[in-house]
């Protein structure tokens, strides 16, 4: 119960510092410090809250397996709208 | 019927035991947790594709929102993950009345989140920031605010429909609690529907930076 206390609050930290980095102009790092921090958040209900450290590893394989697609559907689609106006070729 | 293995009424014929019914029942709300990152993740990533092709108006359109209750709804759905482990560790050590009294906890939580993005909704739509023929907020890039508007409206609407449908199964497991099914021997739909709400507080922690935050230095 106390490593739940613990990170509920860890959680409201993360909240407040993302807000507060909002408001510094860091340009592009603006985006990578929010999305460091999700990515923390977001770990530490799927250790914890979700009880992924006490979990068999078919259920992490899926928890992974389920990122992995994920990353390759935004990875390829991003490829591919990043790279289109690089080619001189009509219907781009 | 008689049972080989595990005579107790909560564990399914098919099963050998309470454990092997335990893995099976979360590693299925897993799977089903997977599909719904896909779903989820079409949104994501239009909303990447577009915001890549018009990072101003997609800055700009971040600022029609209002961090106050962004931060302030994160800070309840973290609020009711909290209270939903709780219900769940109360299942394991056996506390019983702490069952109920955390998942009502959850929902209320749960409630007083969609109550506040209601008044959020409210305001775009006297603001006439509400995608299609009510759209009417005046700017050089109002079209491509408009797109923004569109993916904030499409994920969190979403994210509310997962948030509704979790409060209704969460009252149900509530009143379950309240007749004593649960405790430290039963405790698997506890246990599943606590996934479910976790997940759906995840997919908020992504969107609120996404929508709210970014754009805003």
């Amino acid at each position: 119960m106390r490593a739940y206390l613990f990170v509920f609050a860890t959680l409201l930290l993360l909240t407040g510092l993302t807000v507060t980095a909002a408001f510094i102009h860091l340009g592009a790092m603006n985006d990578v410090v929010a999305m460091t921090i999700a990515v923390t958040k977001a770990l530490l209900v799927l250790v914890y809250f979700m009880h992924l450290r006490h979990s068999p590893g078919l259920t992490r394989l899926s928890v992974v397996v389920g990122v992995f697609w994920l990353v390759v559907l935004i990875s390829l689609t991003m490829s591919d709208v990043a790279t289109r106006g690089l080619l001189g070729v009509p219907g781009k | 019927m008689s049972r080989s293995h595990d005579t107790a009424d909560h564990v399914a014929h098919q099963f050998e035991d309470a454990g092997q019914q335990f893995v099976a029942s979360t590693f299925g709300t897993w799977l089903f947790l997977v599909t719904e990152i896909m779903f989820f993740g079409g949104l994501f990533t239009a909303y990447v594709m577009y915001r890549a092709r018009y990072p101003e108006a997609f800055a700009h359109g971040s600022h029609h929102l209002d961090i106050t209750l962004g931060a302030l709804n994160t800070g309840v759905l973290i609020f009711s993950s909290f209270t939903m482990v709780t219900a769940v560790h109360s299942a394991q050590v056996g506390k019983i009345r702490r069952i109920f009294s955390a998942l009502l906890a959850t929902i209320s939580l749960g409630t007083v989140f969609l109550v506040i993005k209601s008044f959020e909704y409210h305001h775009k739509l006297v603001e006439g920031l509400v995608p299609g023929p009510l759209f009417t907020y005046a700017a050089p890039d109002a079209r491509h605010q408009e797109l923004f508007m569109s993916a904030y409206f499409a994920m969190t609407g979403l994210h509310a429909l997962h948030m509704i449908i979790g409060i209704g199964v969460l009252t149900w497991l509530a009143v379950q609690a309240w007749r004593g099914r649960y405790g430290a021997a039963y405790y698997t739909p506890i246990e599943c529907a606590g996934l479910y709400w976790h997940f759906v507080d995840i997919v908020w922690i992504f969107l609120f930076p996404l929508l709210y935050l970014l754009g805003r230095s």
